[in-house]
Formats: C-alpha cells, sequence, structure tokens
C-alpha cells in the first residue's frame, strides 16, 4: 500500500535533460518541484572520472553506465506477424539510467531540425503529391515550426556552450557553415573545435566534390566557457572516450555541467535518486493527474501528490507509463485508431569504411571528441529532389569518427579473415590508417502504420507490469534512401585518397542485435489533432491537462538529425507555455 | 536564500554613539541575570548576525544538518584532543539566555565563562579580544534571537590533566594578550578594517599561524601556515613564493566571495569557511581583509635547492603528469580559469607542508560550490591508482617544474597521509 | 543524515548550512576516495576453467590470435586469462541482464534467446569440443598441431564441425569476440600483457588529453601507451 507524501506544486518524472530543463525552468517561477529518478546520482570526479573512465571493455562493451535490462527492457519483433521476444542485452539502442540520463554518455552532436521537417507532411505533399508518399507511411507535421522553436534551440545551445559555426545567420548564408540550416537568431556560443587529420581530408574532398562542408555542431567545449547559469565548463581534451562514456574533465554539456550546480542550491528543488516511477496517477475523471506513485530502493511504495505532472523519461517509458496509467488511448495499427504507440522510430544510419596507405596517412583515430565530424547537408531533408529517386528523407553524412577504442575499431579490409594471422597482420597495418566514421550517414526515419510500441502478451518486467513491446521494421523507402546515401558518402571517403572503401548500407530487418544510435523517437506524439496524436502543440496531453509529456516521444517522425537539440528546444518551448500560459490558467492551452 | 545588503557602521565612534545607551545600561548591571538589550532594535540584531557570520560561530556551534542552529555539540579537533562547541542559543538552563550581557562579552574577549571558568582556545578569544564592545553586544543581540534549544553539551572532553581549566592560566599568560583592536592612524581606513577583521573576529590565524607545542601562536611566524586537522592551511602572507604574493587583492576576495579565483579553488576546512562564513560577507570587508594580507610582509628564506629535471622521481614524476593530470591541469601546469587549479605558480604547491596535496591525491577533491560559483569541480581521487612512490614522484614534479622549487615529496609521508585518510572516514 | 564524529572533523564531505536556510545540500554529492575503480588483475591459477578446459582456451586464442616475431599471441597476451576472469564474473553469469523465461528460439535480429548464459556455453561447448578432436583428430584440441587446430577452427567457423548439443559455429563467433575483446582490452583484465596489443596498432591507451596534438597532422603519436594501472615509467629508475 503507497505511503501518501506531502503535496508538490510539481512532480518531474527523470531527471535527464528535459527533467533539469523543466525543474530548472519551473523552479524560477517559484513552484515547489520534487524530480524523482529511476537511477542513481552520477558525477564526474566520483562516476566517471578522468582516472578509470577510458575503458573501453566496462563501458561500451558491457554498458556499465546503462540500465540494466534486468531492471527493465521491452520486446522486439520486426512484423506483427511475429512473436516478440525480450531484448535480453542491448544491443540496437542504449537506455541510460541515473540523474543526467542521456546527456552524461551522448556524443553531444546538437543540430537543429530543418524548418521543412516541421511542416513535412504539409511540405512533401505540395512538393512531390500524396502518391508518392507510401500509403502506409504515417508522417505528420508537428504543430510547431522552426521559427516558434528557434529561440529556443538557441537557449540550449547556449546553455551547452555548443560549439560550431553558424550557416544561415538571421537570412544571410555563411560560409564554413551549413547553408541548409534553418536562419538563426545569433552565432554559436564557441567556435568550432579543431578537426583531426581525416576530418580535414573528408572537407577537402566534398568540397572539391561541390559540396558545402561544415563542422559538427559539438556539445565538447572548444574552449573554457561559462554558460548563462554561471556554470563553468572545460576545453575538450579529444581523448576520444565520448559516447557511452561520461565526461572526466567538465568538458560534455551535461545536465551536471550546465544545470544541476545551480538546481541543487534552490531551496524549492528536492530530488529522490533509485526511485523507479511505476505510475501517474489520475482522479475518476480520468481527466486530471493527482500526481505520481514510485517504489524506492528498498522496494517501498510511495505516493507523491502533485498539481502538475511532467513526464521527461526515455521515449518507450514515456510512452510505457502513459499506458500502464491508462491515459490516453492506445493505438491498434489493424484499426488505425489509437495514439498511445503510434508512430514509434529510430535512426537509418550507416557506414562507409575507408582503408588508406599506411605509409602516406596516419589519423591518430584515438584523438577525436564525440562531436567531431565535418559533415554535409546535401542530402538531408528535402534539400535535394526526390522526384526521380523513389524516395522521401535523408540525412546529413560526415567523417564523424568519434574514437580509435581498438575492440571496436580495428576493421580489415573486406575479404580478410576474421581471425588467424592474415587478421592479426591485416590490423596492425591498418588501425592508424583506416577511416571508420561511425554514424557517417545519419538518415531519417519515418512513421509508418505497423512501427509502433504496445504491451507484451508474455514477458514482464521486476514488478510484474507488461513490457512494452517494440514493433519495428525497415521500409523500403529508407533502405532506398540509405543506399542512395552511402552511395554519395562513399564517393566521397573514396575522393579523399582511399584505396579501398567498403560500403556498408543499412539492410533490412531491423536488427536490434547491432547499434544505430539511441534516437527513438515516437510513441506519444504532438500534433494538432487528438484523433492522431496524443500531445497538443504545447506537450500538452490531450487527455490530462496538467500532464505535459516532454522528449523524442513527441516526434511524429524522425529526421536526419540527432534529436537532442530538437528535444531540448521544445522542453523550453513547452515550459514557457506553462510559465507565461498555464499557470496563470490551468486547463487545456488548445481547444482542438 | 539572499542575503540582505550589510553597510557596514562608519566606525568604532559612530558605533559607540549608536549604543552608549546600552554600554551605560550593562555596566550598572553586572548582576543581572539575561540580557538587557532591546529585542526591537533591527538595526544593532542585523549587525550582530553579519558578524556572527564574518566570525563563523555556526561552524564550531552548530551540528551540520542539525537543523539547530548554535545549539552546540558539534566536536572541534584540536592537537590535544576533541572540545565540543557550547550550546549557544537563548536557552536559559542549557544555553546562555541567562548570561548576563557583560558575560557574554567577557567569554568572547577574555575566555572566561559564565563561572568565571577559563575557555579553551578552541573558542578563539584570543583573537575576538579584539571586538569592540558595540561589536560583541550586537553579537549578543543577534544570539537572543535565535531559537532557543534545550542541549545539554558536556564541555569537559580533554584528557587528563588538561581537564583541569585553571591550567589555562598559565598558557593565557605565555599566549594571551588581551585588548580592543587599536587602529592605526598612519593606515587607511580600508587596512584597518581588514585588520579588525583579520586579526580579530575573522580568527583566520586559528588555522594559518603555526603554534607551539602547547597550540599557541608563534607571533613570529604570523599567518606563515599551520597543519591542522589533516590539512596545511597554507601561508596567506605576501610572500611571493609560498604566500599571496601572486594573487591581487582581487583575487584574494573573489576567493574569499565565491571560492573560486583564475588560478584556485578551495577546498577542504577552508571550504567550510567560505560557504558559512565569507561568501555572505560584503565586497567592501572581502577587498579589506585582502588589502591587510597583501600588506603582510613576506619572508626572506631563501627557496629550496631546485630538483633537475633529470632527477629520477621528476623523470617519473613527468610521466605520471602527462598521463594522469595534464587532462586538467593543462601540459604547462596553468589548469582551466576558475575550474582546474594552475599548479604552476601556485604556492599552495610550493608549500613547505605538502599535507593538503597528499591529501587531494589520495582522497580526491570537492571545491566548494557558491552562488557565484556553482559548478564546485571535483578531482578524483588517486588512492587506487598510484603507489606511495608513484604519488610522491607526480607530487615532486609539480613542486619543481614551471619555474617553482620546493623540497621533494617522500614516499613515507604519502604513505601517511593514506593512512590519515582511512582513518578519518572510519574505515 | 547520520553524521559521524570524524567526517565532521575531515571537513567538507557533505555539507549543509546549519544557520541560514535549514539542512540542504548545496553541492552534489561525494566522499573522500568515492568512486568505483576496476580491481586490480592479480596473476593466479585459473578461476572458472578446469584444467583441461584452460589448456584448450589458451591453444585456441593462440590460433585465433598467432604469435609472430613483433607481438604474442593470444596465449602470451594473456586471453585466455582474460575469458576466464570474464567467466568467472559478471559477464559469464549474465549479470544484469533480463534472463526470465520463457526462452523461445527467435530470428537472428532478436538476438540471443538461450537459456544458457557464456559460462554454461564455454563450459559445455570445450567439452564437446574435445570430443569432436578426440574423434575426428585423434586427440582433445590442445594436442593437436598448429594445421589441425586451424582446421578444426575452420569448421567450427563454417558449421561444418558438428558439436554435440552445441552450435559449434556460434560458440566460435563467442571464441573470436572474448579473445579479440582480451587482446585489446585493458590489460588490468588480465589479457592485452603490457599492452602488447595497443603497441602492435600504436593505440596510447587509457589518456585523456591530446590537446597539442590535434592539429598535427599525420604525425606518429610519439608516447608509449599507458594502461589504467600505469606504466613501467611511473616509477622512479634506481640508480
Amino acid at each position: 500500500m503507497a505511503r501518501k507524501l506531502p503535496r508538490k506544486d510539481v512532480a518531474i518524472v527523470g531527471l535527464g535533460w528535459t527533467g533539469s530543463i523543466l525543474a530548472n525552468e519551473l523552479t524560477d517561477e517559484g513552484l515547489d518541484v520534487v524530480a524523482i529518478e529511476r537511477g542513481p546520482w552520477r558525477d564526474a570526479p566520483t562516476d566517471f572520472p578522468t582516472t578509470f573512465d577510458q575503458d573501453e571493455l566496462r563501458y561500451r562493451i558491457r554498458h556499465d553506465l546503462f540500465l540494466r535490462p534486468e531492471q527493465l527492457t521491452f520486446t522486439f519483433r520486426n512484423k506483427m506477424s511475429e512473436q516478440a521476444l525480450p531484448i535480453r542485452d542491448w544491443g540496437a539502442f542504449m537506455p541510460m539510467t541515473g540523474v543526467g540520463g542521456g546527456g552524461v554518455h551522448w556524443n553531444a552532436e546538437t543540430f537543429r531540425f530543418l524548418p521543412t521537417d516541421f511542416v513535412l507532411k504539409t511540405h512533401l505533399t505540395q512538393r512531390y503529391g500524396a502518391r508518392f508518399l507510401p500509403d502506409d507511411m504515417t508522417i505528420q507535421d508537428f504543430g510547431v515550426t522552426y521559427d516558434d522553436l528557434e529561440p529556443h534551440y538557441d537557449q540550449f545551445e547556449y546553455l551547452c556552450g555548443t560549439s560550431g559555426a553558424a550557416g544561415n545567420l538571421k537570412g544571410q548564408i555563411l560560409e564554413g557553415g551549413n547553408p541548409f540550416e534553418g536562419p538563426r537568431s545569433r552565432p554559436y556560443p564557441n567556435p568550432p573545435q579543431a578537426q583531426p587529420f581525416s576530418h580535414t581530408l573528408f572537407s577537402k574532398a566534398a568540397r572539391e566534390l561541390g559540396y558545402k562542408p561544415f563542422p559538427q555542431p559539438s556539445g565538447n567545449m572548444s574552449q573554457a566557457y561559462m554558460n548563462p547559469l554561471g556554470a563553468r565548463l572545460g576545453p575538450c581534451t579529444y581523448c576520444g572516450f565520448c559516447e557511452w562514456f561520461g565526461c572526466g574533465n567538465y568538458s560534455k554539456a551535461a545536465p551536471q555541467t550546465t544545470i544541476l550546480p545551480t538546481l541543487v542550491r534552490k531551496s524549492n528543488f528536492s530530488y529522490r535518486a533509485e526511485c523507479e516511477v511505476t505510475r501517474i496517477n489520475v482522479d475518476r475523471s480520468g481527466k486530471r493527474a493527482t500526481g505520481v506513485t514510485y517504489v524506492d530502493a528498498s522496494g517501498e511504495e510511495w505516493e507523491q501528490p502533485a498539481d502538475l505532472v511532467i513526464l521527461a523519461a526515455f521515449t518507450i517509458f514515456n510512452v510505457q507509463l502513459l499506458m500502464m496509467s491508462g491515459i490516453g488511448k492506445p493505438y491498434d495499427p489493424v484499426a488505425n485508431e489509437g495514439v498511445i504507440g503510434r508512430n514509434f522510430t529510430h535512426q537509418t544510419i550507416s557506414d562507409a569504411i575507408g582503408f588508406f596507405d599506411k605509409d602516406k596517412f596516419n589519423f591518430n583515430p584515438f584523438i577525436a571528441s564525440g562531436s567531431i565530424g565535418m559533415c554535409i547537408d546535401e542530402f538531408n531533408g528535402d534539400n535535394f529532389d526526390h522526384g526521380p529517386l523513389g524516395f522521401v528523407g535523408g540525412g546529413y553524412m560526415g567523417q564523424v569518427q568519434t574514437g580509435g577504442r581498438p575492440i571496436e575499431n580495428t576493421h580489415v579490409p573486406p575479404g580478410t579473415p576474421k581471425w588467424g594471422a592474415k587478421w592479426k597482420s591485416a590490423v596492425r597495418d591498418n588501425y592508424l590508417s583506416t577511416v571508420t566514421p561511425g554514424t557517417g550517414v545519419h538518415g531519417s526515419f519515418y512513421s509508418y502504420r505497423d512501427v509502433y510500441l504496445d504491451r507484451d502478451p508474455l514477458y514482464q518486467d521486476r514488478f510484474g507490469r507488461a513490457l512494452m513491446r517494440m514493433t519495428i521494421d525497415f521500409h523500403e523507402n529508407e533502405i532506398k534512401q540509405n543506399a542512395y546515401l552511402t552511395d554519395k558518402f562513399a564517393e566521397i571517403i573514396k575522393a579523399m585518397g582511399a584505396k579501398e572503401v567498403e560500403k556498408q548500407p543499412r539492410k533490412a530487418p531491423y536488427d536490434v542485435t547491432k547499434y544505430q544510435t539511441t534516437h527513438l523517437c515516437g510513441g506519444a506524439i504532438m500534433g494538432t489533432d487528438p484523433t492522431t496524436s496524443a500531445l497538443n502543440r504545447y506537450l500538452q496531453s490531450w487527455d490530462v491537462s496538467n500532464l505535459f509529456v516532454m522528449g523524442a516521444s513527441a516526434f511524429p517522425q524522425n529526421a536526419g538529425y540527432n534529436p537532442t537539440g530538437t528535444v531540448a528546444a521544445l522542453a523550453y518551448w513547452s515550459a514557457q507555455a506553462i510559465r507565461t500560459q498555464y499557470l496563470k490558467n490551468p486547463g487545456p492551452l488548445v481547444h482542438a | 536564500m539572499r542575503e540582505p545588503r550589510m553597510r557596514r557602521s562608519g566606525g568604532a565612534a559612530l558605533a559607540a554613539a549608536i549604543f552608549a545607551s546600552s554600554l551605560v545600561a550593562s555596566s550598572r548591571a553586572q548582576d543581572k541575570v539575561g540580557t538587557s538589550l532591546d529585542p526591537e532594535n533591527f538595526d544593532q540584531i542585523e549587525r550582530g548576525r553579519y558578524l556572527a557570520i564574518a566570525g563563523d560561530c555556526t561552524s564550531c556551534h552548530t551540528v551540520p544538518g542539525s537543523g539547530q542552529p548554535f545549539a552546540g555539540g558539534r566536536p572541534i579537533e584540536t592537537p590535544f584532543g576533541a572540545v565540543v562547541g557550547a550550546n549557544i542559543t537563548p536557552d536559559s538552563e542549557t544555553g546562555i539566555g541567562a548570561w548576563s550581557d557583560e558575560t557574554f562579552v567577557q567569554a568572547l574577549r577574555e575566555g572566561k565563562g559564565h563561572d568565571g571558568e577559563l575557555l579553551y582556545p578552541a573558542m578563539p578569544y584570543v583573537y575576538y579580544t579584539k571586538l569592540t564592545e558595540p561589536d560583541a553586544l550586537a553579537i549578543r543581540a543577534y544570539l537572543n534571537t535565535v531559537k532557543p534549544v534545550r542541549n545539554a553539551v558536556v564541555s569537559d572532553t580533554l584528557p587528563f590533566p588538561l581537564d583541569i581549566r585553571q591550567g589555562m592560566a598559565a598558557w593565557n599568560a605565555l599566549y594571551f594578550a588581551s585588548g580592543e583592536f587599536k587602529p592605526d592612524p598612519a593606515k587607511s581606513t580600508e587596512w584597518n578594517r581588514g585588520a579588525y577583521l583579520v586579526e580579530g573576529l575573522g580568527h583566520c590565524g586559528a588555522c594559518h599561524t603555526p603554534k607551539s607545542a602547547l597550540g599557541g601562536d608563534d607571533p613570529a611566524h604570523a599567518f606563515e601556515g599551520y597543519a591542522l586537522q589533516g590539512w596545511f592551511a597554507p601561508n596567506i602572507t605576501n610572500d611571493n613564493e609560498r604566500g599571496l604574493g601572486g594573487w591581487s587583492v582581487a583575487d584574494i576576495a573573489a576567493y574569499l566571495k565565491n571560492g573560486h579565483n583564475p588560478t584556485t579553488a578551495s577546498t577542504g576546512i577552508m571550504a567550510e569557511e567560505i560557504t558559512l562564513s565569507s561568501s555572505h560577507m560584503s565586497d567592501a570587508d572581502l577587498t579589506a581583509i585582502a588589502t591587510y594580507l597583501k600588506a603582510l610582509p613576506g619572508q626572506t628564506a631563501a627557496p629550496a635547492a631546485a630538483i633537475p629535471a633529470s632527477d629520477p622521481e621528476m623523470v617519473a614524476g613527468e610521466a605520471i603528469y602527462a598521463d594522469e593530470c595534464s587532462a586538467c591541469h593543462g601540459s604547462d601546469g596553468k589548469g582551466v580559469a576558475y575550474l582546474f587549479p594552475s599548479l604552476a605558480g601556485s604556492s599552495n604547491v610550493r608549500s613547505a607542508d605538502p599535507t593538503s596535496l597528499i591529501r587531494i591525491v589520495i582522497e580526491g577533491a570537492r571545491s566548494v560550490a557558491t552562488a557565484g560559483e556553482p559548478t564546485g569541480p571535483g578531482m578524483p581521487s588517486f588512492a587506487w591508482k598510484l603507489s606511495d612512490d608513484q604519488a610522491a614522484a607526480v607530487l615532486t614534479y609539480i613542486r619543481n617544474a614551471w619555474g617553482a622549487t620546493s623540497p621533494a615529496v617522500g614516499a613515507s609521508q604519502v604513505s601517511q597521509g593514506r593512512k590519515r585518510a582511512s582513518t578519518a572516514s572510519g574505515r | 543524515m547520520r553524521l559521524h564524529r570524524r567526517e565532521l572533523l575531515g571537513g567538507a564531505a557533505f555539507l549543509f548550512i546549519g544557520a541560514a536556510a535549514g539542512a540542504r545540500a548545496q553541492w552534489l554529492p561525494w566522499r573522500p576516495e568515492a568512486g568505483s575503480p576496476p580491481a586490480p588483475f592479480v596473476q593466479g591459477p585459473w578461476i572458472f576453467f578446469e584444467a583441461a578446459e584452460g589448456a584448450a582456451v589458451e591453444a585456441i586464442v593462440d590460433r585465433l590470435i598467432p604469435p609472430d616475431p613483433e607481438t604474442p599471441g593470444g596465449k602470451d597476451a594473456g586471453c585466455a586469462i582474460f575469458i576466464d576472469r570474464q567467466l568467472a564474473g559478471p559477464f559469464g553469469r549474465r549479470a544484469g541482464l533480463y534472463l526470465s523465461p520463457p526462452f523461445i528460439k527467435g530470428t537472428k535480429q532478436q538476438g540471443p534467446q538461450d537459456e544458457d548464459g557464456p559460462a554454461q556455453q564455454y563450459r559445455k561447448a570445450l567439452a564437446a569440443l574435445d570430443q569432436y578432436c578426440k574423434t575426428s583428430k585423434g586427440g582433445v584440441f590442445a594436442s593437436l598441431g598448429d594445421a589441425d587446430k586451424d582446421a578444426v577452427l575452420s569448421s567450427l567457423e563454417n558449421g561444418d564441425a558438428k558439436l554435440d548439443g552445441v552450435d559449434g559455429s556460434a560458440f566460435f563467433e563467442l571464441l573470436v569476440k572474448n579473445a579479440q575483446e582480451g587482446f585489446f582490452a585493458d590489460p588490468i583484465y588480465g589479457g592485452n600483457r603490457d599492452m602488447c596489443a595497443w603497441r602492435m596498432i600504436g593505440f596510447p591507451g587509457a589518456r585523456y588529453d591530446y590537446r597539442d596534438w590535434v592539429h598535427r597532422h599525420n604525425e606518429r603519436y610519439p608516447r608509449p601507451p599507458v594502461s589504467l594501472e600505469g606504466r613501467a615509467d611511473w616509477n622512479a629508475r634506481k640508480t
């Protein structure tokens, strides 16, 4: 039986990026806020210090910082006709746990979506006609525009000290930046990072092929920085232990380095770590949340009453809590009705590995940071004419090599045996002269009727709740998109001077054992129509007006960019709506 | 929580005029029980609150986390054993509610307790003697407003023969020069204010002045550094090599206010001082303190002999430094402003006594987080990673790199520091 | 919160303001010597493997990664020791993974659904492998000549070798993966002895600062590798 705690103004589920942003915004408004986080406190000098952070086996191979599947996992199948089986060990994505969430271990690639990404359905229909889109593609407009979000992108970039080169400053296209990006109101807060050798070669080759390469916008500091909250970050030291690792020297933007130092000082903020929220409680009308129930580390159950609930957990966990709490109509793919679980997406990535002459090229691949990259955007979104190509969507591509950690980055040319003397000498001869971009091609993943989340009928978690079931496969559109992009990408790698390029395009079926970013999106999407979305344009639940749901779960489809920048911009946008509209007049902000 | 702006009062004369009536009242009321101060005198109480913060009374008289300010009970480690801070809330039985104002002032400035017993100098009366009577009364006025807490503190905790308080008379004869602060007319108002705070209420010498075997200040070496509670409180004179010679007045004031300045970060006991005391003081007072410290002459001791870079300890130390330290402290030793202390040019690094350095390497460290500098960056622990020899080598290296010359650090010193660390955390 | 007397004496452990706004943490939590560094490697006998299993795995890793004049093979690099320690630890018993039944074999892209974890898989497969070698080659794996060993491994790889009750090619994949992990992981885990694999490829190891090198394009990085346990140069040369 849950014991009831004293009431708070706001209960926030999850203390990652969006939880921290909302907590800071709402405490600034004078509200009494409690954040409840499933995982432990995490901080640089104790949890990922420079003394043992450089451990590929522990952090990348054995997933030490991440959520244990034993604590919570999902089941997976490609098609509705199959039986879903549990993801017993992570592969395709890595859900994080702990204070800071994904902001601790991310690479810190900080992109904005294109203006057309927000009005995708309208735009593609206008340009290519409705029949150009596959019948079962369920893309939608977001309900907000790039212009709505621009000040909030800016806010996040200045919070983080994002290092970059502006490409479009108030409409003026600037050399050296991304000419396709939406207009930004001011330059990045920090200049771009220094690029290692292979990245500069990519940039040169891309330019010679007529593209406009630009440095990837990076949440790794190019120099020491103080953010608007007074937090201090140090210069990135190119250690090459970025994604999957916490940053030991305060040079990666994370909640710990940007928001939490200020947040924990506030007397109207408190937190509970190692407490797992199991339910959002609603009153008998089903239209009002009364708080949340959670289980602490010793298994005790508590009820935290609150006037406002912010759901700020990872994508699938947001959807799971909505479903478990009976909020919103669960999506039925057969009837094509319901909203909770629909429009679930991931990312379509691929690679092309370049093998170079070891006597002429030494790339020192271990000198790297998480968002080191020279990228081109010519093949992202609708930046190119899809008419002759027979697919929609695209992505950025670049030499984005984030490290040379040897367990995963000792590639050998195609045809080399996978073991034995020849393997060994090929490893020796190729390590320093191989270009392994990682997410070389970072493509969009649009939404489909039969790619969705629901509850598994068989497997359960430690509380006896049904695991969430992912039904997900690649559709022909994304496979075609990726094949086209991978070819373009491989051309550039070849033009860098590679003697051999191994293309690794993404192939169906979707494989849950192969890592392909943790950019899971959708399932509790935002929109303008309550029959096809769970949230309105302010991320407010259509059903429960004192519930707001943050995160990439709000994306109706995923664009060809890393989602965090947009996730954070939406969080700030929603916080602004709560502060300036909702609190003055609690209730639905949009009447559909 | 925001501090109200504190305006420094106009000087001793003005203060005397304002509080003349209460002075007269207390001198006529020697036998009176309890306070005679006006509980409605907001100015006096606010002044007292600020002075209590400047004197960091809470540090010894409040158990952290107890939610009971000034209720006493906190053990204070001294070289002779632990003494326990008294209950100075206005509770009439277990606190000081029944004391007369004069008795209170006498405790602060003369080291005499309620029944005439001698206080141990862990209560820093040897410094508080410099307080003016109005200031002492203001502190009393503030303490009168604190919530009374019933908490009978056992004060006699030292072992025989130190528990015989009368013995303190002999100690006082050696080490206690009673008397209010006398401003020096040849110096600026700011210097005088700084002197008043540093030599008096701030009791900086309690930690920073070396002491004799009996625990009394060595006045010939005032503020040249002292080892206590497992740390070395550094030299805070204006000495170029080992003191604050490399810092400006603004650097010192910023350090006291925010715990950080471009070249260093505060940790350890001073971090607590900053949190509870100096971060709440006015910019003018902090500048005054800095002005006074910068005027304290440096020592002319010749630096230690340079250890050549080719020395095997230095070679090993350089290798460790490049592999383990430069990611934060830089290959040039300069760190990152406001984030990672500069080791190059650091008088702390060049301290004669390396106790603090050893402790930080073994335990790691959390620097102070303040409103002005909220990050509070931390350094990891190297206890598991470096042997005693290796820790000694890298410390020797940083003490002799980038133009510095300091005595080497030996493996046995590291070993002692390690033992102390494991004892302190109860392992 | 209980505060031990000695913690109070030590200074800034986890501080609260007593006098001002009530008990309140001012900064992120920290304790002296906090953190969970990896346990240092301890040389010694097999912890998981029986003698015959250890001999078999040593022989296997020495063919997966053969010795050459410049760089030790899998055996001398400690890959078998690495695997032994891994199987004896959380990896072997699948700590933290989702192990609820039922275990139903699915598609390849649904990932492993075995009831057995690595520890059991090695145990069963090594026994089956030696049995197979005795039957087809006249002796256990470790007793065979190099050419025969390689032939057995190849037929495991391509599925020709049928091991009793064991998926031979899946086991072979696991072997290659674990052997290479051991070869390239930090020596603190038992393999990559003296950082021999890192020296082979030119990986500088557990470093954290390349600021002075990011601009130096196409130049060999000069510093030797360092592991989480340090390197020989950290010890002062005694004269």
